[in-house]
């Protein structure tokens, strides 16, 4: 199939974006990396007016470390994000998801501000962005405004930013000396699109967990923090009582539905299993770029 | 900026080339039938299945993901770019030599993927080679044949290290 007629513009400005969004507003959708909107044009699922291509806005396409964070602009490509040496550093936890993104030649297109503005419920950036307490900035006519992760992701495809608005910026903070961190994920190929997965990232004092993050993907709309886990998990030892516990509480906690993917009860019992493995190879010390 | 045709001059194949597009001709479309290279497929029209694999900027690209004014300016490689006039690239022969394709339609995509991995890695692991294919469906041969081309192909790289894959 192929997509209806639209009308194209690439700025090359963020200036250029902002008054575009502004003219256009929700008859417009942002072209970025094209990996998850061209797939729903061709397949006639969405119909905008008008696309604004932001691939020739140099100024989106940066990593920067500034102090305790690390900021991305929304173009950055995810198989540059997932290979940069500052990312790996300081916030492993984002390469290790957007390493199972996709394949290669998906990786090579797709953005990090794309997949967070697009907002899948089985987009792996997201389920990080949400452990990681990551902060979003969002641009438009009226000027820039921050968004917490936690307030960012409202539905399925559906996220804070307005329809004349964009995502400009996405900062992730530095993960703390001796910090660990794991996402695993179900697909039914591999390289495929996720049926559930689990991002996990663990402040550590010694070998004790300090401060766990746990958020499931693919049992909600939207990813979901494991509240329950990471209290279970506080102060407790990496080993295989900790793993299993966590995994109990997961099961517990998490209330998929059925849908034609998977039924709730595959779900819940593979997010469980999941938690446990994320703990287990965190305290085995593997490779955290490992799949 | 309104939708209408718009021309697109880029480089294939280390060729300059240019034709006119509507924005929403998608790239995949645009190499076929504005360029003539039929090499590369259109197979599911939503990035599943890679027969439209290409490269741009020297990166893989799903040609079905963009449209064709987004490559102004740009440089692509299609299937077409492996063989050398008349003879095929070490890939290919391999590809023949290990019966890796049956019809053939997701042979090009196929290709690019494996070659855009062995470009980068001459000696891959069989992991290596697995994961980079696994973004390309095949319908007809089960994959292992195509992963003993890539392997056999891996295996000429090493013995010679002038040679491109």
């Amino acid at each position: 199939m192929k997509p209806p007629p639209f009308d194209y513009c690439s700025p090359s400005t963020v200036e250029e974006v902002v008054d575009l969004l502004g003219r256009h507003g929700a008859d417009a959708r942002i072209l970025a990396g094209g990996q998850s909107l061209v797939p729903l044009m061709n397949l006639r699922l969405m119909r905008p007016g008008v696309l604004i291509d932001l691939n020739r806005c140099r100024e989106l396409d940066y990593i920067e470390h500034r102090g305790d964070e690390l900021a991305f602009g929304p173009m950055v490509r995810q198989i540059k994000a997932a290979q940069s040496p500052l990312v790996r550093q300081h916030c492993p936890l984002v390469a290790q998801a957007l390493s199972w993104a996709g394949p290669v030649a998906v990786r090579s297109r797709a953005t990090v501000g794309g997949t967070l503005a697009h907002a899948d419920r089985v987009a792996e950036l997201p389920a990080a962005a949400l452990a990681l307490d990551a902060t979003m900035v969002i641009q438009g006519p009226r000027g820039r405004r921050e968004v917490p992760a936690q307030a960012f992701f409202l539905g399925d495809l559906t996220t804070a930013v307005e329809p004349d608005e964009f995502l400009r910026e996405i900062r992730f903070p530095v993960a703390a000396p001796g910090a660990r961190s794991h996402f695993c994920e179900v697909s039914v190929r591999q390289e495929g699109v996720a049926v559930v997965g689990v991002a996990m990232h663990l402040d550590m004092v010694g070998d004790r967990i300090a401060k766990a993050a746990v958020v499931a993907m693919g049992v909600d709309a939207i990813p979901q923090r494991l509240m329950q886990v990471e209290q279970a998990l506080q102060a407790r030892a990496l080993d295989a009582q900790t793993a299993e516990l966590a995994s109990r509480c997961a099961f517990d906690q998490v209330d998929p539905a059925t849908d034609p993917y998977a039924s709730a009860g595959y779900r819940r019992h593979v997010v469980a299993q999941l938690v446990g493995r994320a703990l287990h190879s965190i305290a085995a010390q593997e490779s955290l770029y490992e799949q | 900026m309104s939708n209408e045709m718009i021309t697109v001059a880029l480089t294939v194949n280390g060729q300059p080339m240019s034709a006119q597009a509507e924005p929403r001709m998608l790239l995949a479309d645009f190499i076929r039938h504005r360029l003539r290279l039929t090499g590369t497929h259109v197979g599911c029209a939503h990035g599943a299945c890679g027969a439209c694999t290409v490269q741009v900027e020297g990166e893989p690209a799903r040609s079905c993901l963009m449209f064709a004014v987004q490559a102004d300016g740009c440089a692509i490689e299609t299937v077409e770019s492996l063989a050398d006039d008349d003879s095929l690239s070490p890939l290919q022969e391999e590809f023949r030599n290990h019966h890796a394709l049956q019809c053939g339609f997701c042979t090009p995509g196929m290709l690019m993927s494996a070659h855009a991995l062995l470009s980068r890695k001459r000696d891959p692991s069989e992991a290596e080679i697995r994961r980079e294919i696994a973004g390309n469906l095949c319908r007809c041969t089960g994959y292992n044949n195509i992963v003993k081309a890539i392997q056999a192909t891996a295996r000429r790289l090493q013995a010679d290290p002038e040679l491109k894959p």
